[in-house]
């Protein structure tokens, strides 16, 4: 009631790190992008491939290589059979459409004399395909259906380049980032003798949901 | 007895009675678990939240010999199909339970591939939400099927046989 | 039109000396699939010539909502992949946003995520072997498996409120400590656990009916395995002793003792061996775990916010009862990763069966879906 002055907040001090207290108790610390031309297995690859590997560089340990597109094929099989590089762990694909190349096909490659794991990166578009490592591994025949599937790239040589995850029918690549959550059309492309072309109920046109923004940091 | 108005009288409820608490308690559902949801219902055959009190243990493999089809689990519009087949070829009395919240109106999925709620395929009689649901919810949904098949009857209400009259 | 058989094997089949080739179908609705699996077959007689597998019925587009969700939003999306054994898939989840974001956990988190990861891959061996068993024929081990399964879950359900989404860990640690009492009634099952493992032993393993169904069948050579990308028992069945707990340790799994079963033969039987062995090997690491939990925080200091860097990428794989399950996550500056790539134990065992199958019959194929341990949630995402 009376003209009484606020009292002040306390101002809270920055004290400084302790460098005794454990990791998990300091604010993490991102690893970073850092050079891997010098690591061993780049240059044997470099002397090896040539131009076919355009960098190499490792994020928190994990040495990654960017290859030419239509170089894949080899560099996976002078991997598999010079580097014991036998197991492909991982296959998949990244869409990043502000940029040119738009897609990304990851793989992840796994050597089981030094539990080593490296990463390659190839770059392409929609109309460019990309050579099949099936020949390479077995592994890569299902993978390389679903990223046909998920995104629209092609494989060059696969023995059965058709969709695996979605119907036949089903038009779009939804992993692709302009493709909604919801989907596109669910009438016709699925019940075809009941609707007619182009006809039927749209989907995400019902209750209007928008998926909820990300929470804003406090400053 | 007047049984061309359609009236319940003492044969149709005791007709009633019997067919309806012979069908209720030997309800035999058909194995259809699609995901997560499916190993709840297999919990609800183990020791501990026994089935088979209900009469509704024998799981059958074939939509012909069974009764109930328990959608456990997501409806992909790949799978939307399949389930309406499968519904088609069931005898009557037929009914069917969406189990989980997915088979209930999609679930956490809305998105391209999933089918917003199973009863936009089938007609679906008992709803039991959850994600999963427990066993314990899933024989809720059950008892609450058995009470609805109490309700049954081949006797036609006075009602709708007045208001037929009045439209003709 | 009659073909002549020149497929060798047994006079056994001279029933069907002189036959056509079928196809068939075989699901997505039937009781011995595990879900929604589909396989067109082509079959002289009751002999499989070559089968085709077809998934998507349970796609569901998980990968696309991971992009939606801020990062510890998603671990509930990850328990309904591999919805057996959902303590796994948050494993490897939170395991890889944290090397993104480089989040170090702290000991009792690492030991109690250990013990949670433990339980649950006993869980999901138990529902494999009750499957297994109810396909192949012997409906017992179903009822004696769920039952301690229950107390598993009922464990569980302490921890963190589900029994089988469990949604039990987030990126830096746990959401909550364990209960008071949890410890004791863990021992306590643990204690219990090799009895009863036992008890499934001797309805099984020397069982004549049993070895005629799986000895022999299904035999997945060691290089093949590794060209096919398999993992899990199904690949230290055929011999190769590689686990990811000891190749590249994760969460504290270089500080306890254990071992790595491995078969000869790379037969169903082999597998099924390697599990149960499995199980008793988790059941000494839970207990290990619990003579040496540590005391201490569960979460690693973090911002409110987790943000990813911008161009940041990371994969990262753990063992779980299937097979190794990883996550390639790529981070763009937000709070949402930019792509969450799941890659899937079951979807790439699943490659294999084709060639498994192969001159099976179509009994011995129930048997072989069985060995595989594969769940639907996982192989369609």
């Amino acid at each position: 009631m009376s003209d009484e002055p606020v009292p002040e907040k306390p101002v809270k001090k920055h004290e400084p790190e302790d460098p005794n207290k454990p990791v998990w108790e300091k604010d993490p610390v991102a690893p970073g992008w850092q050079d891997g031309a010098e690591d061993p297995l780049a240059v044997a690859l470099k002397e090896e491939l040539g131009d076919a590997i355009e960098s190499a560089r490792s994020f928190a340990g994990d040495l990654t290589f960017l290859v030419r597109r239509d170089a894949i094929a080899r560099v996976c099989a002078v991997l598999k059979e010079k580097h014991a590089f036998t197991y492909l762990v991982d296959l998949c694909g990244a869409d990043y459409p502000k940029r040119e190349p738009r897609f990304d096909v990851v793989y992840q490659l796994h050597r089981f004399s030094d539990q080593r794991r490296i990463r390659l990166r190839v770059m392409t578009g929609e109309a460019t395909p990309v050579p099949t490592v099936c020949g390479v591994w077995r592994a890569a025949n299902w993978p390389e259906r679903e990223i046909w599937d998920m995104f629209g790239v092609r494989f060059e040589g696969h023995p059965d380049m058709t969709r695996i995850l979605l119907w036949e029918g089903f038009n779009g690549f939804p992993l692709r980032k302009d493709f909604p959550v919801e989907g596109i059309d669910t009438g016709s492309a699925i019940y075809p003798e009941y609707y007619g072309e182009g006809a039927g109920p749209v989907a995400g046109s019902g209750t209007g949901w928008k998926p909820p923004k990300p929470p804003q940091e406090p400053s | 007895m007047n049984l061309e108005a359609g009236e319940a009288n003492v044969l149709t409820t005791t007709y009633d009675k019997i067919f309806n608490w012979a069908r209720r308690s030997a309800i035999w559902p058909m194995q259809f678990g699609l995901a997560c949801c499916a190993i709840e219902m297999m919990a609800v055959l183990d020791p501990r939240h026994d089935m088979s009190r209900f009469g509704a243990e024998v799981f059958r493999a074939t939509p012909r010999q069974s009764d109930l089809m328990i959608v456990a689990g997501t409806v992909t519009e790949k799978m939307a199909p399949i389930v309406r087949r499968l519904w088609d070829q069931m005898p009557d009395p037929k009914w069917a339970l969406a189990m989980g919240a997915c088979a209930t109106c999609g679930g956490p999925y809305r998105t391209y591939a999933v089918t917003q709620g199973v009863d936009r395929v089938i007609p679906v009689d008992v709803y039991v939400p959850g994600c999963p649901p427990r066993p314990e919810a899933l024989l809720w949904g059950l008892l609450h099927l058995q009470r609805k098949i109490d309700r049954m009857t081949i006797a036609k209400p006075k009602m709708a046989s007045a208001a037929a009259e009045a439209r003709s | 039109m009659t073909q002549p058989l020149g497929l060798p094997y047994d006079d056994h089949d001279g029933l069907f000396a002189e036959s056509e080739e079928m196809e068939l179908n075989f699901g997505p609705q039937h009781p011995a699939t595990h879900g929604v699996l589909r396989l067109k077959l082509k079959v002289n007689g009751e002999r499989i010539v070559d089968s085709y597998p077809i998934i998507g019925y349970l796609h569901r587009g998980t990968e696309k909502l991971f992009e939606l969700h801020p990062f510890f939003q998603n671990v509930p999306h990850t328990d309904r992949m591999d919805y057996v054994a959902a303590a796994t898939n948050n494993q490897a989840y939170v395991g890889a946003v944290e090397k993104l974001v480089g989040l170090v956990v702290p000991p009792r988190a690492r030991y109690i995520r250990m013990m949670l990861a433990e339980l649950q891959r006993i869980s999901s061996h138990l529902l494999w072997l009750a499957t297994h068993a109810i396909d192949i024929g012997a409906m017992t081990p179903f009822f004696y498996t769920f039952r301690e399964r229950e107390i598993l879950l009922d464990l569980f359900e302490e921890y963190c409120g589900a029994r089988l989404t469990l949604n039990c860990m987030r990126p830096g640690g746990l959401p909550h400590d364990l209960p008071v009492g949890w410890t004791e009634r863990c021992a306590k099952l643990m204690a219990d656990l090799p009895g009863k493992l036992d008890e499934y032993e001797e309805l099984l393993t020397n069982n004549r009916i049993w070895k005629k169904r799986t000895v022999g069948i299904g035999v997945l050579p060691p290089e093949i395995a590794i060209d096919y990308g398999v993992t899990g028992p199904m690949l230290r069945g055929s011999g190769v002793r590689w686990d990811l707990r000891k190749a590249l340790p994760y969460d504290g799994y270089d500080e306890v003792e254990f071992e790595v079963p491995t078969g000869q033969n790379g037969d169903t039987y082999d597998r099924y061996v390697v599990r149960m062995i499995e199980m008793r090997q988790s059941v000494r690491i839970v207990n290990q775990c619990l003579e040496k939990l540590p005391d201490g925080p569960i979460m690693a200091k973090r911002p409110r916010v987790l943000k990813a860097a911008k161009d940041a990428e990371i994969y990262h794989g753990i063992e779980g009862p299937k097979g190794e399950i990883g996550f390639y996550i790529v981070g763009d500056g937000t709070p949402n990763p930019y792509r969450c790539h799941v890659r899937p134990p079951s979807f790439i065992n699943l490659q294999s069966l084709p060639e498994l199958c192969k001159g099976a019959l179509i009994a011995d194929l129930v048997a072989l879906i069985g060995t595989t341990d594969i769940v639907l949630g996982e192989v369609d995402r």
